[in-house]
């Protein structure tokens, strides 16, 4: 096993002793000490959150608070969101991307008010994200920019279950706050930002609060029936509901189009870096696409494998179509399932094809994402 | 955890001797690093395996393992349990979670295995 705790000194969120404390299983993750899991496991974590409710420490994800007259303008030079159509208390998920197209991370953005934005982002991407925009940040005017990632703590709660214990928790404020809302509450007496946004596929929450009050917030959510989930619940759970990862499913050599989501990639602002790029990309018919698969026969997909056409039934280099950019044994559907780049006349829905595991030909099929859809 | 009757290897697998017939599984160490396990592969009955060669491979949610004898000889038989309910290796491994049953080439190759006293400081 490799250790890469070693290499760097990780940075920890306020919630890092309580996970030590539950005997959480600690990883290096985008530059902190996060937990993996839990005593009782990932399949455990990842049946609560579809079956009731969890939570995610999600501190380590980087927030930014834009506040000023100039502050839509310049958030449209990097982002592409419509944020001029973007109304107050409305998320919008978009992305960054250069000026080729190729997209340096993902990220939510809120309009908290008529002047003032948040802004999140994905932990591992912050300081490639800082060097993006700061020289954008020095040629700009009529706003202010506010890193807020360490004074505050993020805890996602997520599942069935989520809603109905925040609203329980807010004395019913939480229920004023629909689907990619944001708003204000008063979480358990915890002056709270709820955002109605998340990364499993179910309703529920991502909450901001004083990093003071990140442990109070953890506990009371706990005590209200949520369980503690880690990054691993956490992964398997957006690749079942087919929401990508950068890094994996995403990075600067693809694009939001081929990816399949033109549709969050808004390219019109007049002073967007990647305006032309994107244009041009949404006109051009990619050579590739990005396809979700079920294995049909024995074995688990895992990122960086190869793809095969099925036909040929040899597995060697003149036969590869695509890769695998995310894969894992999926517990809500029980089989492997993943997501890759492949060639665009193998990308249709029912596509057979081979996923070359470590040698070992194994049987997979296209099939329409999510994988999961909660009901 | 590490019952004084096995044998066991550094790369965390245990060999339960049964007259020439050696039961091999994995160490509560190894399954409780790997997490929940979702995937085991397993050779043919028939098949030799050398001491110390990759004989499988087993994945949990997160990560992939490969599972290396602990003594060499020919595969007699393959637990179907492990391959049809995974989760077996972590409930029982040195039960009904055991993974295959080798037909023991050399006995002197036992001399190479660690007793579980011998194991057990290895783990700190």
């Amino acid at each position: 096993m490799r250790d890469e705790s070693q290499d760097q000194i990780l940075k920890k969120t306020v919630l890092h002793s309580t996970h030590v404390e539950s005997n959480a299983k600690m990883v290096p993750f985008g530059g902190w000490d996060m937990p993996v899991q839990y005593a009782n496991g990932i399949i455990a974590e990842i049946n609560a959150v579809r079956n009731v409710a969890g939570i995610f420490d999600v501190s380590h994800m980087g927030r930014f608070e834009f506040e000023g007259e100039g502050a839509e303008s310049f958030l449209s030079t990097f982002l592409s969101a419509n944020l001029p159509v973007l109304k107050i208390g409305r998320g919008k998920y978009n992305f960054i991307c250069n000026e080729h197209g190729g997209i340096i991370d993902d990220a939510m953005v809120y309009r908290t008010g008529d002047q003032s934005f948040l802004l999140v982002i994905n932990a591992g991407n912050a300081e490639v994200d800082m060097e993006w925009i700061n020289p954008l940040v020095a040629k700009s005017t009529g706003f202010s920019m506010n890193v807020v990632t360490n004074e505050t703590a993020m805890i996602a709660i997520q599942g069935p279950k989520a809603v109905e214990i925040m609203v329980g928790l807010s004395n019913g404020e939480a229920s004023n706050i629909r689907r990619f809302r944001i708003g204000s509450a008063t979480v358990a007496g915890i002056s709270a930002t709820l955002a109605r946004t998340g990364y499993t596929g179910e309703d529920g929450f991502e909450v901001i609060v004083s990093a003071d009050q990140g442990e109070k917030l953890w506990n009371v959510l706990r005590e209200a029936g949520a369980i503690e989930s880690g990054l691993g619940a956490r992964d398997v759970l957006r690749l079942e509901a087919g929401l990508p990862l950068h890094g994996n499913d995403l990075s600067t050599e693809t694009n939001p189009f081929e990816a399949g989501f033109g549709r969050f990639a808004y390219f019109e602002a007049p002073n967007s870096i990647a305006g032309a790029a994107l244009k041009r990309l949404s006109r051009t018919e990619a050579s590739r696409a990005l396809v979700g698969f079920k294995m049909t026969g024995r074995g688990i997909p895992r990122s960086g494998l190869n793809i095969h056409e099925s036909n040929s039934g040899i597995i060697d280099e003149s036969s590869v179509i695509g890769r695998v950019t995310s894969g894992t044994h999926s517990p809500t559907v029980d089989g492997g399932i993943g997501m890759g780049y492949v060639e665009q006349k193998y990308s249709a829905t029912g596509t057979n094809i081979i996923i070359d595991v470590r040698g070992r030909p194994v049987e997979a099929k296209i099939v329409d994402m999510p994988f999961y859809k909660r009901s | 955890m590490y019952p004084d009757d096995l044998k066991y290897s550094k790369e965390h697998e245990w060999v339960r001797m049964n007259g020439n017939i050696a039961e091999i599984g994995v160490t509560v160490f190894a399954q409780e690093s790997l997490g929940d396990v979702v995937f085991v592969d397993l050779p043919d009955v028939g098949t030799d395996v050398a001491q110390f060669a990759k004989f499988g491979e087993i994945e949990s949610v997160k990560a992939v393992s490969d599972l290396f004898s602990p003594v060499g000889g020919k595969i007699v038989e393959v637990n179907a349990a492990a391959i049809d309910s995974p989760e077996v290796v972590n409930e029982e491994p040195y039960g009904t979670g055991w993974l295959i049953k080798v037909e023991l080439a050399d006995a002197s190759q036992l001399d190479d295995l660690m007793d579980s006293a011998t194991y057990q400081p290895t783990l700190e």
